[in-house]
């Protein structure tokens, strides 16, 4: 039926936006660190003062992207994403284990994607505070310098681990990566893989009735990007499949 | 949807800063038990007992020890150019001392091998209107500066060897300052020139801020453990 390739709206234009901010400030921020860390990448790439000062100002710029996205009134999908990512159900604790993960009707976002965003907030945060100390050092007791720079390191190695994860989990589900692209999934991949979702979208859009606008900030994403005309009621899709 | 979850992503999110914050006030305790009970091969992980390598221009300086020239000049009776196989040739000095950096890493109980700067300065022979030294790098930008009663002390080397290896480019070689009880920017690598001046020019690291009498724990800000006493 003409669900097949219906565009689903997952992301929206702002998220998108910061979601890439992000991605740029961290990828910058990694290859200048770990030039500044490792000893045999120092060495390679040399010119300290200049890898120092472009560390700084992007570790500085770094928390912006998401706080604007936060703060804009368009900000409304982002705000209600961030909530979904705090939220954890009974189904994702079921997706956790083999055994039980196909029964588990997920929201959004995975338990594994929301504990990478969890992460990747709040190293925001200690990266921030733990390089402010290593950069404006002088009023701090030297133990303090030390334990910055070794939270510092850390986290900075951990991060690693979670990026590369994190692009990889994407690299394996393409539908789902270039829905960061492109803002939306096929109707399917979101029936299939987030049916509590696509049901909750689905719920929204019968009440607010059809090419009307919705109520629901993953509609109104959907009109923003123009698929609005794409959208089947409801009515035409059994819910929970 | 009736199941509104639990705020776990709040806890983890909470937990993390938690964690963080204990970090920033136990982690040097932490990293020093960590340092003294990891193998050297894991030295690539953060638990701070290696060096960290800082150049201050393009690249790392390459010079063959054939081509190395040490010059001495400035207020000396008899300026002098000398050869790596020269200095090599002068009475050695070792020292094993901790090298530490005004960043905080320390590479404990370090091994190195030079030629007393007093013994440079001596065979010079310092004029009396000499009270300081300036030093300068083959990089082109790296100067550093010592009064002449630093430079005297005896842990103050040119240093040649590093572990009983002849030092690496990226250690600074084929020769450089040693100024054990110093922090690590004092000891300016890649040392091509020795100038006696008649008072103290800051050098590269001082104008970044760096105090100019950088004796480790007592300047910086710092309190470490002293390298040399």
């Amino acid at each position: 039926m003409s669900a097949k390739l219906q565009r689903f709206p997952r992301f929206d234009r702002l998220e998108r936006v910061v979601h890439w901010c992000n991605a740029t400030l961290f990828l910058i921020l990694l290859l200048t660190g770990a030039s500044l860390y490792a000893g045999p990448l120092s060495t390679i790439v040399a010119h300290r003062h200049a890898v120092k000062t472009i560390h700084v100002y992007a570790g500085l710029l770094l928390p912006l992207p998401l706080l604007l996205g936060l703060l804009l009134p368009a900000g409304r999908q982002l705000r209600r994403d961030v909530g979904r990512f705090n939220r954890w159900t009974a189904d994702d604790r079921r997706w956790w284990s083999r055994r039980t993960r196909a029964r588990a009707q997920l929201g959004k976002f995975n338990p594994g994607q929301k504990l990478n965003a969890v992460f990747v907030g709040a190293s925001i945060v200690l990266m921030l505070a733990t390089g402010s100390i290593m950069r404006w050092f002088e009023p701090f007791p030297n133990s303090i310098r030390t334990g910055a720079t070794f939270v510092h390191d850390w986290v900075f190695i951990s991060l690693i681990f979670v990026i590369v994860g994190h692009i990889m989990f994407a690299f394996a589900d393409f539908d789902s990566l270039r829905s960061m692209v492109r803002g939306w999934v096929p109707e399917q991949w979101a029936r299939r893989e987030r049916p509590r979702w696509w049901a909750e979208v689905v719920a929204a859009r019968s009440e607010s009735g059809e090419g009307s606008g919705g109520a629901s900030g993953d509609v109104e994403a959907g009109r923003d990007e123009g698929v609005g005309k794409a959208r089947v009621g409801a009515g035409e899709m059994p819910v929970g499949d | 949807m009736t199941d509104a979850g639990s705020p776990i992503g709040r806890r983890v999110f909470l937990g993390l800063i938690g964690a963080g914050a204990a970090g920033v006030l136990v982690g040097s305790r932490v990293q020093d038990f960590l340092a003294s009970h990891t193998p050297k091969a894991l030295s690539i992980l953060p638990i701070g007992d290696h060096f960290r390598f800082y150049t201050v221009t393009d690249g790392f300086p390459k010079r063959a020890p054939q081509d190395y020239r040490l010059t001495v000049k400035g207020l000396v009776e008899r300026p002098f150019t000398m050869t790596y196989d020269e200095l090599r040739a002068m009475p050695p000095t070792m020292l094993t001392k901790d090298f530490q950096c005004v960043t905080g890493w320390r590479v404990p109980g370090v091994h190195w091998t030079g030629v007393k700067l007093g013994d440079l300065l001596d065979k010079a022979g310092v004029q009396t209107a000499g009270k300081a030294l300036r030093f300068t790098s083959f990089d082109g930008t790296y100067t550093e500066s010592l009064t002449l009663e630093q430079a005297r002390r005896n842990d103050v080397i040119v240093a040649y060897d590093l572990e009983g290896k002849p030092l690496s480019s990226d250690h600074g070689g084929p020769a450089r300052l040693y100024v054990a009880p110093m922090y690590g920017y004092k000891s300016c690598k890649w040392l091509d020139g020795i100038e006696v001046v008649d008072h103290v020019i800051p050098g590269f690291w001082e104008d970044e801020g760096y105090d100019v009498d950088g004796w480790v724990g007592l300047s910086n800000g710092r309190d470490d453990q002293p390298t040399s006493s």
